[in-house]
């Protein structure tokens, strides 16, 4: 008889391990909370203009298709900011500051795409390491403060946007290189320092989505395989181990804001250097004393993907599907903001649903029965006879 | 038909990959105290559990008074008159005992807590079961032999008759155990009903009246105590016949393994130093056992060997390398290893699988990483051989996380790990704390065997039958000094305690010339 159930068996065992699987918990509690956030947007329009409200949700789910360039463009900066904020929480350490080092690392990739005269080939990328680098400065002094003054990163990291942004700003309108006082934003970049396009029409998307891409498997590979990643995460689920077990917290500690900066640097380097669909222009930034909202949806990124980086890639990209999708919305009259008020309700429920999830994972265990818990009993025993 | 208080009929409760409770059935009669023993794993928390609302059976019934119940939460629990002292207390702590004690239950009026009325039932509560408290102390500043008074006043606060201790001696001192002894026995002669979860035989031979034993999950039987012995008790609780004598030769002792020197370290609660110019040699080949009360600066003084904390004065030397200062890790590979006082806050990352905890003081050897990589093949291969190797046991072999093995499991896995890694010094603080009796014996035959295999082992025990029993050499530690050395061939427990509560001290002959 257990042979005739072989088959069904292992498929229901695998079955029960998939629901067990951290993954398979964070992934379906973020669809979960995704459903109910929309569910939440489409009350919020039908209270604000009801013969539209179908339209309009139709755009934010499916509008960013049609977009679907755009779609990758937008997603470039949040997912390397996402990466950051989900980098360092691996560690236990909430890098709010993201938008500093993002703002940083604009700043630095902008200053080299102006200031270094450099081969068209290389001038971009050197202007992106100069992203990175500027965001690492902006995420090493609050790992610095951390390590050896025990200064809580949050504090340091919130004061350091504001820093970062306001000598930014500050710099940029300083100089006539790089800024038109009448236009209020900055000059039109060099074509040499802008990253290559990836040619699809009506769209920005270029070679930095490539790159941000493959830095969030690089860093799955480090967090998973590494003995790096190994540290950093016995140090985020519990330090008085890692301590015991002779591993040098403040250096990790300083290492992982390093890091953690660097990516937001990218983040902006990868914003500041985009091309741009109109020939002769490309990406401009206005020094108008606002800390980067790129730094605090990445945040929410990192939320929705459990800070995972593969999960981290996917959420870039769905935040990025429905904002397009929201821009979409104001053609039937909902303002765009619409669609912040969906996302910070799914971010909302996506900690709710982690412990729906759960009661879900009871239900379908409970379903499947008696029998197969004492077949598993029967499989456990004759392991143990083996 | 006898007169049961709590019945609780043909419970069946399943984990994944295991079943916690197989077809158990308890009946608690009024005004006894009924023991619940078997050792760790066996079932006996989540069969309280089960009584207290925390799980739900997926068979069975529970009866009070004859009628069945239905326990869905805690909060029903508790207004059937069930209440439970945890082994892991829930306490807040930066709360005042007092607002521990009425959280959840406020008397209040419009809204307001009416303070006043509390803190006059719990003086009254306090002073009728001799449970001294200060209701204004917060609970971060309190010994846990008060937290634990705490949540006996919680319990006797909410009239509650029914009452659990789960595991409640594990933290306590011998002192304190024996006032806990007696005030149970109080609660059961005025009629309420006590249901006492351990795995110290002792105890329940002193104060329990009946005793069900259970064993992997299953029902092994109820006995009437006075008509059982403790070996019997040990039989059923373990499946064998358990030695509660230390089997060992006479030890051989050789070179000087660690040497302390003046040793002082500062507390950090109060501003005495919690050491004070302690000097002691042990030697290869030798187990030796610092015994003491809890706080006596047992904690600072392993803390300071160890690398977790600094010392302010002396030095530590380890095969004569002077290590006062190195860091942890060039401990680690100079031979020392630690059997932390506090598994779960340094001895294992709990939400870490089985194997990565096995190679916590390994992975960045050559044997497991290349480049900068960990080779998960050789982890799994090594994690195998120590599960084997040691008997850990749990539910998913090598990829179990760490958090859902059973108390002794994870004692078993920390051991191994640090007998298997290479070492010289084997620093084992308090490695039976919470085991039973079967994991004990376990235990004090690897620190013998480590020790016959010629390492040196410091031994930290609060246990006075493991202070006996275990070392070759006696080391009592009184207020952070030392104040006797003595053969546990030729003592007794009696001037063990004499010297451990500070009645009686040595002068110490400078062992460190000698060597």
């Amino acid at each position: 008889m257990q042979d005739n159930n072989g088959i069904d068996k292992k498929n229901r065992f695998n079955f029960k391990s998939i629901t067990k699987s951290g993954g398979f918990t964070s992934l379906s509690s973020a669809l979960m909370a995704i459903f109910l956030g929309l569910v939440f947007g489409f009350f919020v329009m039908l209270f604000a203009s009801p013969p539209n409200a179908l339209a309009g949700l139709r755009y934010i789910i499916f509008g960013g298709f049609n977009r679907i360039g755009n779609v990758f463009y937008f997603a470039t900066p949040i997912l390397m900011t996402g990466l950051s904020v989900g980098f360092a929480f691996k560690m236990g350490l909430f890098n709010i500051g993201a938008s500093g080092q993002y703002t940083m690392g604009l700043f630095f990739a902008l200053y080299a795409g102006f200031m270094w005269d450099l081969p068209p080939g290389i001038h971009w990328f050197a202007a992106i390491l100069a992203g990175m680098v500027g965001g690492m400065l902006w995420g090493i002094i609050p790992g610095l403060f951390k390590a050896f003054l025990n200064v809580n990163e949050v504090i340091t990291s919130i004061m350091f946007n504001y820093i970062g942004m306001y000598l930014v700003d500050m710099m940029i309108q300083g100089s006539s290189i790089m800024y038109t006082a009448d236009k209020t934003r900055t000059k039109y970049l060099p074509q040499s320092a802008q990253i290559p396009s990836l040619g699809i029409p009506n769209s920005n998307v270029n070679l930095g989505i490539i790159f941000a891409i493959i830095i969030g498997i690089f860093l799955y590979i480090v967090l998973e395989k590494t003995i790096f990643g190994y540290e950093l995460k016995a140090t985020g689920y519990n330090k008085h181990a890692a301590e015991y077990a002779g591993m040098k917290g403040k250096t990790n500690i300083i290492l992982t804001m390093l890091i953690a900066g660097g990516l937001s640097g990218l983040g902006g380097a990868f914003f500041m250097l985009s091309p741009s669909g109109i020939v002769g222009s490309s990406m401009t930034y206005e020094p108008i004393n606002i800390i980067a909202a790129n730094g605090f949806t990445g945040i929410a990124v990192a939320l929705l993907g459990s800070s995972h980086p593969i999960g981290t890639i996917f959420s870039a990209v769905f935040i990025s599907h429905i904002q397009r999708g929201g821009t979409l919305a104001s053609l039937v009259g909902y303002k765009p903001e619409i669609i912040d008020l969906v996302i910070a309700v799914i971010i909302y429920f996506s900690a709710f649903a982690m412990i729906m999830n759960t009661a879900l994972g009871k239900i379908v265990e409970s379903r499947l029965g008696e029998k197969e818990a004492k077949e598993i009993e029967i499989n456990d025993d004759v392991k143990e006879a083996e | 038909m006898e007169n049961y208080v709590i019945e609780m009929l043909n419970i069946t409760k399943e984990f994944p990959g295991i079943i916690a409770n197989d077809n158990i059935t308890l009946k608690l009669r009024r005004g006894e105290i009924h023991a619940l023993l078997g050792e760790n794993g066996a079932g006996k928390s989540t069969l309280m559990s089960v009584l207290f609302g925390m799980y739900r059976p997926e068979k069975g019934e529970i009866r009070k008074n004859g009628e069945v119940v239905n326990i869905g939460n805690p909060n029903d629990a508790n207004d059937l008159g069930i209440g439970m002292v945890h082994q892991h207390f829930q306490l807040v702590e930066i709360f005042t005992i007092l607002e521990n004690i009425i959280l959840g239950v406020e008397p209040n009026k419009y809204g307001f807590i009416e303070k006043q009325e509390a803190r006059k039932k719990v003086i009254e509560l306090s002073e009728k079961y001799g449970l001294k408290v200060d209701p204004d102390a917060y609970i971060e500043d309190i010994t846990v032999g008060m937290q634990q008074r705490v949540e006996i006043l919680k319990m006797l606060y909410r009239e509650n008759e029914i009452l659990i201790f789960d595991e409640p001696t594990a933290v306590l001192t011998p002192q304190e155990i024996k006032e806990l002894l007696q005030i149970m026995r109080g609660f059961a002669n005025e009629g309420k009903s006590i249901l006492f979860i351990t795995h110290k035989l002792n105890e329940i031979m002193e104060v329990a009246d009946r005793c069900t034993v259970l064993r992997k999950g299953k029902y092994i039987g109820t006995v009437d105590v006075k008509d059982t012995t403790k070996e019997e008790l040990s039989k059923m609780m373990v499946g064998r016949d358990i030695s509660f004598h230390v089997q060992k030769d006479e030890g051989k002792s050789g070179d000087v393994i660690l040497s302390v020197k003046n040793l002082t370290v500062p507390s950090k609660t109060h501003k005495n130093n919690a050491v004070r110019n302690v000097s002691f040699d042990i030697r290869a080949g030798e187990i030796v056992c610092l015994a003491g009360i809890d706080g006596n600066g047992q904690t600072e003084m392993v803390n300071a060997i160890t690398g977790l904390e600094r010392s302010s004065f002396g030095t530590i030397c380890l095969k004569g390398e002077d290590i006062t200062r190195a860091p942890i890790r060039k401990r680690s590979m100079e031979g020392m290893s630690h059997i932390p006082e506090d598994r779960h806050k340094h001895g294992l990352v709990l939400n870490y699988k089985l194997e990565e905890n096995l190679v916590l003081q390994r992975y960045w050897q050559p044997e497991f990483q290349n480049k900068g990589f960990i080779k998960f093949k050789k982890v799994r291969e090594y994690a195998e051989s120590l599960i084997d190797k040691f008997d850990i046991r749990s539910g998913q072999g090598p990829l179990t996380p760490a958090r859902s093995m059973s108390g002794g499991n994870q004692q078993k896995a920390i051991i191994a790990r640090e007998i298997d890694k290479e070492h010289e010094l084997l620093v084992a603080v308090q490695p039976t704390r919470g085991l039973d009796v079967g994991a004990i014996e376990y235990v004090h035959k690897q620190l013998v065997e480590s020790r016959d295999s010629g390492k040196a082992v410091f031994l930290v025990s609060l246990e006075l039958d493991e202070v006996i029993n275990v070392p070759d050499r006696i080391l009592v530690i009184y207020e952070g000094e030392i104040v006797g050395e003595l053969d546990p061939k030729k003592t007794t427990p009696e001037e063990l305690g004499l010297y451990m509560s500070g009645a009686k001290r040595d002068m110490i002959k400078e062992i460190n010339d000698a060597g």
